[in-house]
């Protein structure tokens, strides 16, 4: 079992995602560590593609302007070697399957092992397609990440009683971003997942306010919150850690309330 | 399920929202593409809509003049709508209907598969909206109007490098937002399993015409048969049913913008790299982290980074060969078909004018060559025309 178990160890699990590069790879690190000490779990870190077609405007502009910045695998990797040496946080990269099947995935798995990075979220890789990189991962330890959308139906009990780390349950139809309101009967889907599967369940897309991450939480493992925390970085820039870290507390206090 | 591959290109690299979705349009496809009912249909639409079979002109002067070969077009550019665009919709959305879909989506270079699926979506009753890039609006403003006036919806895509990849991104996350009662009208063969199949078999309609036009015609098979290869549909529906006849030469005219060596192309085969890109294994244009980068041509219909996996395995096998053409060698061959034949065509089908000019006089006058006259160049003056310095008014 990898380190994402420690993640659900502390009450719910609190998990934000950053693109790595947005501004500049300096300041994910100094973002990473705000996040951290503001009590996040686990924490997801976007490595930037041309093309996020999972994505809604906030992380795809997020993604130009890293590329822009001339961030690239390397540079992450390095990034993360000098980020591990100031927490042992689980860490999970978010990308799409080209930049990683580009840089070989033996390659990229061989480099997430060595630096500690625990899994990785592939938004275009469903189960069909799994057979790419399983078996690589496995051999160096590393999750892959399943996602479960609300379309997914009757497909929920495979993918959850194959998936590894924990399982990343997308709360809405479409693409990432914030939404005031999450219509999809999540207790329904997560009660298949719990049939199949012993590992914890986060739930991501759309989720901004401390209330919402507080309904969440009642039912599921973790909250993952991606395009609110990307939009405070996109607007403060370089002033944007003591923000980060209020959000990032706030956020993680609401789930505790109960 | 079937096979979702060509060799090792194809698969369905889609986000899992979507998969159920694409399950269930392979099983609906399997059904009715066997179901009477639904291709009687189709084959209606198609003589009495679309105006099949489209022709095959001899083209004499063009013949005379290369000195070589006999030369062949297939007038795709006189279907109803100007391209082959058309026979791939109607099919599309004709089983959308049958799945329960009242709207389609589609993106769209050029605009002539906007145009289409427009048109189909008049026709068929279903709510209609075109994702195109910005750039692409500007370009192409004329066919905007004409989806417009066909009563379909076209949004600018302003993600990206606002062409026809950008206009794919933002069609795949609209059908993310809405799959239930929306089906995506893919425009060519590419994207997840099973669109590359199923505009493949609503495209070769195309050769299973030629074929046995030339052979009425002429009583034996060409010795060459070419298209323009953006994502691939007219080449894919032109080529299939030659495949199994091993003497026929296929070739498919990719791209090269201002030359392959300078970075201003759309060339997948000859500078494109193994990758996995809009749902699909195949070629693509990418740097060397495995980002998409920005393609060029002066053509928006090829004006793409990819090419279909069933293009990719047969370039491997060998069985078809990808050339380049540039711009230069696009416009004069369009200029010169308007001349020689009095045939405005596409610019994308001045590609594969364009290669026929370079070899058909190698060729000896009892081979034969099928060119695919993929659209009418009517979209293309006005561009064309800056391209030779004048700027005229649409």
């Amino acid at each position: 079992m990898s380190k994402i178990a420690n993640a659900f160890q502390n009450g719910k699990a609190f998990i934000p995602f950053l693109t790595a590069g947005d501004p500049s790879l300096e300041w994910t690190e100094t973002f990473l560590l705000e996040m951290v000490r503001a009590g996040a779990d686990l924490i997801e870190i976007g490595i930037p593609f041309s093309d996020p077609i999972a994505e809604g405007v906030v992380i795809q502009e997020a993604n130009l302007r890293a590329l822009s910045a001339g961030t690239t695998p390397e540079k992450i990797f390095q990034m993360v070697a000098s980020v591990r040496q100031k927490t042992d946080i689980p860490l999970v990269f978010l990308t799409y399957i080209n930049p990683v099947f580009n840089y070989g995935y033996e390659k990229f798995l061989a480099r997430c092992a060595e630096l500690g990075v625990d899994g990785l979220i592939l938004p275009d890789l469903p189960y069909e397609e799994k057979g790419e990189i399983v078996y690589a991962a496995k051999r160096h330890g590393v999750d892959i990440i399943s996602l479960i959308a609300p379309t997914s139906e009757q497909r929920i009990g495979k993918i959850a009683s194959e998936a590894t780390g924990y399982l990343y349950i997308v709360s809405s139809m479409g693409v990432t971003g914030v939404r005031s309101e999450i219509r999809t009967d999540l207790p329904a889907i997560l009660k298949v997942v719990r049939e199949n599967s012993t590992i914890p369940a986060a739930v991501g897309f759309g989720i901004n306010t401390p209330q919402q991450a507080y309904e969440i939480s009642r039912y599921a493992d973790g909250v993952i919150v991606g395009s609110a925390i990307v939009r405070i970085i996109e607007k403060y820039g370089s002033e944007a850690a003591p923000h980060v870290y209020e959000y990032v507390k706030t956020m993680k206090e609401a789930m505790r309330r109960d | 399920m079937g096979n979702s591959r060509f060799g090792i290109y194809g698969g369905q690299y889609i986000p899992e929202t979507l998969m159920n979705e694409i399950l269930h349009l392979e099983e609906s496809y399997e059904r009715y593409r066997r179901d009477p009912d639904f291709v009687a249909e189709l084959a209606a639409l198609n003589a009495e809509y679309a105006g099949r079979p489209s022709l095959l002109y001899f083209a004499e002067k063009m013949t005379r003049d290369l000195g070589g070969a006999k030369i062949y077009l297939k007038r795709e550019d006189l279907n109803h709508t100007g391209s082959h665009k058309i026979n791939n919709v109607l099919g599309q959305v004709l089983l959308a209907k049958r799945m329960g879909k009242t709207r389609v989506i589609a993106e769209t270079g050029a605009g002539q598969h906007g145009v289409a699926t427009a048109t189909a979506a008049a026709l068929l009753d279903m709510e209609c909206e075109i994702f195109m890039g910005k750039e692409d609006t500007q370009r192409q403003a004329l066919n905007v109007y004409r989806m417009r006036l066909l009563g379909a919806k076209v949004h600018e895509v302003t993600s990206g490098t606002m062409t026809l990849k950008d206009a794919v991104n933002e069609t795949m996350r609209e059908w993310t937002a809405r799959v239930f009662d929306t089906h995506y009208v893919m425009g060519s063969v590419m994207g997840p399993h099973p669109f590359p199949k199923i505009v493949r078999d609503f495209q070769s309609v195309i050769s299973q015409e030629a074929r046995q036009q030339i052979l009425e015609k002429e009583g034996k098979l060409p010795t060459l048969v070419t298209a323009c290869v953006g994502g691939g549909s007219n080449a894919m529906g032109m080529f299939y049913h030659f495949i199994p006849d091993q003497d026929v030469q296929l070739v498919g005219c990719e791209a090269a913008g201002e030359g392959i060596d300078t970075p201003r192309h759309a060339a997948a085969i000859a500078r494109g790299r193994l990758g996995i890109f809009h749902g699909m294994k195949s070629y693509f244009c990418q740097d060397e982290a495995g980002q998409i980068t920005p393609v060029y041509s002066i053509s928006a219909g090829l004006d793409y980074p990819g090419i279909g996996p069933e293009h990719a395995a047969l370039h491997d096998s060998g069985r078809a060969r990808y050339v380049p053409i540039t711009d230069e060698e696009a416009v004069c061959a369009f200029e010169y078909l308007a001349r020689t034949e009095g045939i405005i065509c596409a610019i994308e089908s001045a590609h594969a004018v364009a290669y026929v000019r370079k070899v058909a006089s190698r060729m000896k006058p009892d081979e034969i060559v099928i060119i695919c006259l993929s659209g009418r160049g009517d979209k293309d003056v006005a561009a064309i025309a800056q391209y030779r310095g004048e700027n005229i008014h649409e």
